[in-house]
């Protein structure tokens, strides 16, 4: 069992785990947060996407031995902090989790489109989720919601 | 599939690493970004008695311009040569090949001394280190040595790597020259069906020393000697980029793989070579 102290949404964590633990695996089983999807566990789906130390990452393709004084954030942590509530509610609105289970790999990635410069076309926006798979929608409904997040975000000074 | 059982040890400096590896023998499996690496894991298509992590080794980190050439440290990831300002302005090639690697949340984690050592030949970057003639600088407890990137890649998966070294970097000569890359995907994001990375220079509107890698297309990257005469010395029009690709024939042997057949790819590299190629055409007439 390998030591490790990291942050996960805020709140310092020390654990021991076996180096086959994944990260989303120690999310879910360890930690008890469900948010973080395992799907493929092989890096091809993208419903495991989260934040390690501030950019978006395959949580299945991250030993959670390798995380010692990392800081990892999940769907729970950027719901709660209030940073996509606009994108969830634009998700709502153009129905676009059906599902659900693709939803919070989907919000973690178009966050972090979101956070950077720029004001990317429905294409950029479409090759940014092209390693998020969604099964329900066609991903139209999914773009939709990620620009009207771009559109209303810019109209505010 | 959950991976194997396995052991994790963290190196934090070189030193760590040789006895590491002295401890844990062939049976040891350097990781880095691990994105390649723990997906074949997940398929069981090796079970390592011990990973072991370089990613704490600060030599292996650094993007720098020192004695004449920019070096990457092993480390750099695929995220940092699409907007790193000193590889924008020495390596676009790699900058430009950076997008089609894979998927946002991948590119932050992967390393270019991991796509190099684990080989894929459909890889971009094994491509663009032999287009740009790089040299890649490995290091193990008896020294560094220098490989040229067209010998690096021997066989499928396979480099010049002994047992027990690692890569330390990866060096580019700073040469002014065109630089392009075009691949063909069923997926944006995926592995190459096939694609082409290529240099050269113009001088007076002639083409000298251009440098066509085709990956995809066989065992390894695949620097095509044939088309690289066909184009010497030739000023870039319709009839030297279609003798380009009647050289092909020469050069490419590719082998039937879940994409088609060897005419398919045949056929994707030539209409790659017209990409690229119009491309230069074009920056040339807009530079004129």
């Amino acid at each position: 069992m390998i030591p490790i102290s990291l942050t996960v949404n805020g709140e310092k964590v020390v654990r021991h785990v076996e180096p086959r633990r994944h990260l989303i695996d120690f999310l879910r089983l360890d930690l008890g947060l469900t948010g973080s999807h395992a799907g493929c566990e092989h890096g091809v789906c993208g419903a495991c996407t989260l934040r390690v130390n501030g950019k978006i990452m395959r949580g299945c393709l991250i030993l959670a031995a390798s995380l010692d004084g990392a800081d990892v954030v999940t769907i729970e942590g950027i719901s709660e902090s209030g940073e996509v509530s606009d994108l969830q509610a634009a998700f709502v609105a153009r129905n676009a989790a059906q599902c659900g289970f693709c939803t919070p790999g989907m919000v973690m990635t178009a966050a972090e489109l979101l956070a950077e410069a720029g004001t990317p076309t429905r294409g950029e926006i479409r090759e940014y989720l092209s390693g998020n798979y969604c099964r329900c929608t066609g991903y139209q409904a999914i773009v939709d919601a990620v620009e009207d997040t771009l559109r209303s975000r810019s109209a505010k000074p | 599939m959950k991976w194997p059982a396995m052991g994790y040890a963290r190196a934090k400096s070189l030193a760590e690493l040789w006895s590491a590896l002295d401890a844990h023998g062939s049976a040891g499996q350097i990781i880095a970004g691990g994105q390649t690496l723990l997906a074949t894991l997940a398929f069981r298509l090796s079970e390592p008695s011990t990973l072991i992590d370089i990613t704490g080794i600060p030599e292996l980190r650094g993007i720098s311009v020192q004695g004449g050439a920019l070096r990457l440290g092993a480390l750099t990831l695929h995220a940092d040569l699409c907007c790193d300002p000193l590889v924008k302005a020495h390596a676009p090639l790699l900058a430009a090949a950076a997008p089609l690697i894979a998927h946002p949340a991948i590119r932050n984690r992967g390393t270019i001394g991991g796509s190099l050592a684990y080989a894929d030949p459909a890889a971009e970057l094994p491509a663009c280190v032999i287009a740009l003639d790089a040299t890649v600088i490995t290091v193990s407890a008896k020294g560094e040595r220098r490989v040229p990137a067209a010998a690096f890649f021997t066989d499928l998966l396979q480099t010049a790597l002994e047992p027990q070294e690692i890569i330390a970097a990866v060096e580019f000569p700073l040469t002014k020259r065109l630089g392009a890359i075009e691949e063909i995907a069923r997926r944006s994001g995926d592995y190459a069906m096939a694609g082409l990375a290529a240099t050269l220079h113009l001088e007076a509107g002639r083409v000298i020393k251009p440098r066509l890698v085709y990956f995809g297309v066989g065992k390894i990257p695949v620097l095509a000697a044939a088309a690289a005469k066909a184009l010497e010395g030739r000023s870039l029009d319709t009839a030297s980029i279609s003798a380009v690709q009647a050289a092909l024939a020469e050069d490419l042997d590719p082998p039937q793989d879940l994409h088609g057949p060897p005419e398919m790819k045949r056929h994707l590299a030539r209409v790659l070579t017209e990409r690229v190629l119009q491309g230069f055409l074009r920056e040339k007439v807009q530079a004129a």
